[in-house]
């Protein structure tokens, strides 16, 4: 699974390739995080951190009992409220695949039907011994008020239109798996940047690892502070400074890999745009637009795709596409965080 | 025959341009006489003021107390109690209570309960019936009932049409209607200031845009109707350009800024440590902004462009801030903190103490002319006004500590931040309802 690339940037960093190398049963001394709750405040050793140990998860999954128990005793609890395949499926196997016990806890089918606060959610959780609480939320920010509200570990599953990190992160593994560093490297990111958490980490994690982003979109769906000519540009909480185009065959000229996003529908207030097709005329990743990139340029998608809006179908099954191997790496990636996270985060 | 003696303190009356040491004697819920070394008849009570000012009491144009409906936020008698705490003597009390105050009988009730609260309590009557924005209520009876203004606050008057022919309506009434200037087609639910720290956070933006557009459409309005438009907690830089340049033209634009908005930016929200806060506490409608619009608010507020600090008091329990952001309730509790907030600020040189006592007491009289009939002289400390006064000091350094409130809402941003301010007494209607100590 892991190409020479990728092997050759985490090898050289010793310690935390070394790290990856340690048998699952050993301590670890060296990982100061609780909680992922967002990758804003990884530096960029923590992030290659957590991707070499992935790399050593992948190798886990390739042999032929895919099991450790290295998270043994562990009770992590997946609390939904929102919908979720890919995220939701691969936290719970990445548990289990580590041994831990694994409780799936969505908003329906749950007291949350009947009215129960998150507070008083997570209390309950915390008081049936939750180890930690893997948590996808509509509303933003609600990780942070659950890691003030729990003794256990929080991991930002997706909240509202926030943060996640985990996508971020795999999307990270990708990139470095196929260019070996991101210095330099141009990464478009096209489609609904207002809506999407997983462009806003992407934002913190790919800036952190040295990559040039070009954000694509049109203007209703862009955050008014990354628009042209806005107030506050050097405010202390802002997003990383990024390159900003409206043209989308103009960003795409040189691009290293691209990343579609979905419109998110169910996050729209009001008619933010004149119609899809218009959407897919002037944002569309076509066959045409991928051939402005790089040669060897990648193309991804965090999914769910709408083929045809905002990707083609021939490229998303095309040969330059990682869109399954972005599902992949899920696995491996969101093993490697509950492990740091639960052995080491203190 | 009851009497109450302030001796020994410098004496601040904006109106009078009175800035002196002098004593104040209260007689039978009047000022009976401001001058130097005045005896105490007997039986008088003694209020000692020296290093302190006397000023008129404050008067809030924009108080949310919870009564009617829900009682377990604020009720008036507590609501009353924060208001002397903080050194206000009249509150207008919001419409927006559960049923909203939209008719007379509604206003009578909450003018009963009233009576013998810590502070005289003024309401505002609902320009639509239930506050849902499609009838008129019956403005001129709700004027009769008590109203002093009408207001749909917590929501703007949406409909164009309504806004229209509330301000035609009011042109011979003579109350303002007072703006909640939030355009909802432009907000769209925005739970905070649309800009950098919206962005970070990922949470939904309201923009400077809907707070301008309803100034602008009001302006237009209210001067072909020839009726008083009141700006509530105005909380963006263009909006204060626009009814500067209102104003200028000499039409009945009157204008409130908050506390909150002269001391606090979206910066807030995000919390004041590395680790995000998402602090509901700050949640407030209209959002906090940015440090270049909290510049605007006080530079207006110095300038005269906006008459009065109204605190929009807006108390929650707990249960309502210790949720989601999305989910929480928009709203400050704001009387017990205002003057340490004003008084910071002059503290820092950005207005003068006169100008400030000026703005919390005479300034939101003059701008809804409450100073009639009985309430002769509200707001001024001269002979016959009604007696009502704080006794403030000005260096004293306090910590905002919501847990030693009298108001049942604790929800502030402003909690565990230390101001330059007490508010050390309060008589309201001749009767010494604070004095510094717990009752």
């Amino acid at each position: 699974m892991v190409t020479e690339p990728m092997a050759q940037t985490l090898t050289s960093q010793p310690a935390t390739w070394q790290a990856a190398q340690v048998p699952f049963d050993e301590p670890i001394t060296d990982w100061r995080h609780r909680h992922l709750l967002d990758v804003d405040t990884l530096s960029k050793d923590e992030i290659l951190r957590i991707l070499s140990t992935a790399s050593a998860m992948a190798e886990v999954l390739n042999r032929s009992v895919a099991r450790t128990p290295a998270l043994r005793g562990v009770t992590i609890f997946n609390l939904f409220y929102e919908a979720s395949t890919r995220t939701r499926s691969s936290f719970e196997l990445a548990g289990k695949i580590l041994g831990a016990d694994v409780i799936n806890v969505s908003g329906s089918g749950s007291s949350v039907e009947k009215g129960e606060s998150l507070v008083e959610t997570l209390n309950t959780l915390s008081a049936v011994g939750a180890d930690a609480v893997v948590m996808r939320h509509h509303a933003s920010g609600a990780p942070w008020l659950a890691s003030r509200t729990i003794d256990g570990h929080v991991l930002n599953a997706g909240d509202g239109q926030h943060a996640h990190p985990t996508q971020a992160l795999l999307d990270a593994y990708i990139l470095l798996q196929e260019f070996g560093d991101l210095s330099g490297r141009k990464i478009v990111i096209v489609g609904d940047i207002l809506h999407s958490r997983v462009a806003r980490s992407n934002l913190w994690s790919l800036t952190t690892l040295g990559a040039e982003l070009t954000l694509v979109a049109p203007r209703p769906l862009l955050p008014a502070a990354l628009a042209p000519g806005a107030a506050e540009r050097e405010h202390p909480l802002s997003l990383p400074s990024v390159q900003v185009e409206s043209d989308l065959d103009e960003a795409m000229v040189g691009a290293d890999a691209v990343m579609a996003l979905r419109i998110q529908n169910e996050r729209l207030r009001g008619k933010l745009l004149p119609s899809s097709a218009e959407f897919a005329r002037r944002y569309q990743l076509t066959a045409e637009r991928v051939a402005l990139a790089s040669p060897d340029a990648i193309v991804m998608h965090p999914g769910p795709m709408n083929e045809g809006v905002e990707i083609g179908v021939d490229v998303a099954h095309g040969p330059q596409s990682r869109i399954e191997a972005q599902v992949s790496a899920g696995l491996a990636v969101r093993m490697a965080v509950l492990f740091l996270l639960i052995r080491g985060g203190s | 025959m009851s009497s109450i003696l302030i001796h020994g303190g410098r004496v601040i009356d904006p109106a009078a341009g009175l800035d002196e040491w002098l004593d104040v004697l209260v007689v039978d819920g009047r000022i009976a006489e401001v001058g130097v070394d005045l005896a105490a008849p007997d039986g008088a009570s003694l209020l000692a003021a020296s290093g302190l000012v006397v000023a008129p009491g404050f008067i809030d144009l924009h108080t949310h107390l919870r009564e009617p409906g829900q009682e377990h936020k604020e009720t008036i008698a507590s609501g009353a109690r924060a208001a002397a705490r903080g050194g206000f003597t009249t509150i207008c009390a919001m419409p927006n209570t559960e049923p909203a105050m939209d008719s007379a009988a509604i206003i009578d009730g909450v003018l009963q309960r009233a009576q013998d609260v810590d502070c005289r309590v003024l309401p505002i009557g609902a320009v639509s019936k239930g506050r849902e924005g499609r009838e008129l209520t019956e403005l001129a009876a709700l004027k009769d009932a008590g109203a002093v203004a009408v207001s749909d606050d917590g929501d703007a008057v949406a409909d164009t049409s309504l806004a229209r022919r509330a301000f035609e309506y009011l042109s011979d009434i003579g109350i303002p209607l007072a703006e909640h200037c939030e355009d909802p087609a432009i907000a769209q639910g925005g739970v905070m200031h649309d800009g950098a720290v919206s962005a970070r956070l990922g949470l939904r933006g309201q923009p400077a845009a809907a707070e301008l557009s309803i100034v602008q459409r009001d302006i237009t309005l209210a001067e072909a109707a020839g009726s008083q438009l009141h700006c509530c907690h105005i909380s963006t830089e263009p909006a204060l350009q626009a009814i500067a340049d209102a104003r200028a033209r000499g039409l009945n634009v009157t204008a409130e800024v908050t506390p909150h908005h002269l001391c606090l930016t979206h910066d807030a929200v995000a919390g004041r440590g590395d680790e995000l806060l998402y602090d509901t506490d700050a949640k407030v409608n209209p959002p906090l902004r940015t440090q270049a619009d909290v510049q605007a608010c006080i530079d207006a507020l110095a300038a005269g462009i906006v008459d009065a600090v109204a605190t929009d008091h807006a108390p929650h329990a707990a249960v309502d801030k210790q949720c989601e952001f999305d989910a929480a309730a928009f709203g400050i509790s704001g009387l017990e903190s205002a003057w340490p907030v004003v008084n910071s600020l002059v503290d820092a040189g950005r207005l003068t103490l006169p100008e400030a006592i000026e703005r919390l007491t005479v300034g939101p009289v003059r701008a809804w002319s409450l100073d009639r009939g009985e309430l002769n002289g509200l707001g001024t400390l001269k002979v016959g006004a009604p007696a009502d006064l704080t006794l403030l000091s000005t260096d004293a350094v306090s910590r905002v500590e919501p847990d030693s409130w009298a108001s049942m809402g604790k929800n502030t941003p402003l909690a565990g931040h230390t101001l330059v301010g007490v508010v050390a007494a309060t008589v309201s209607q001749g009767r010494i309802v604070w004095d510094g100590r717990e009752q």
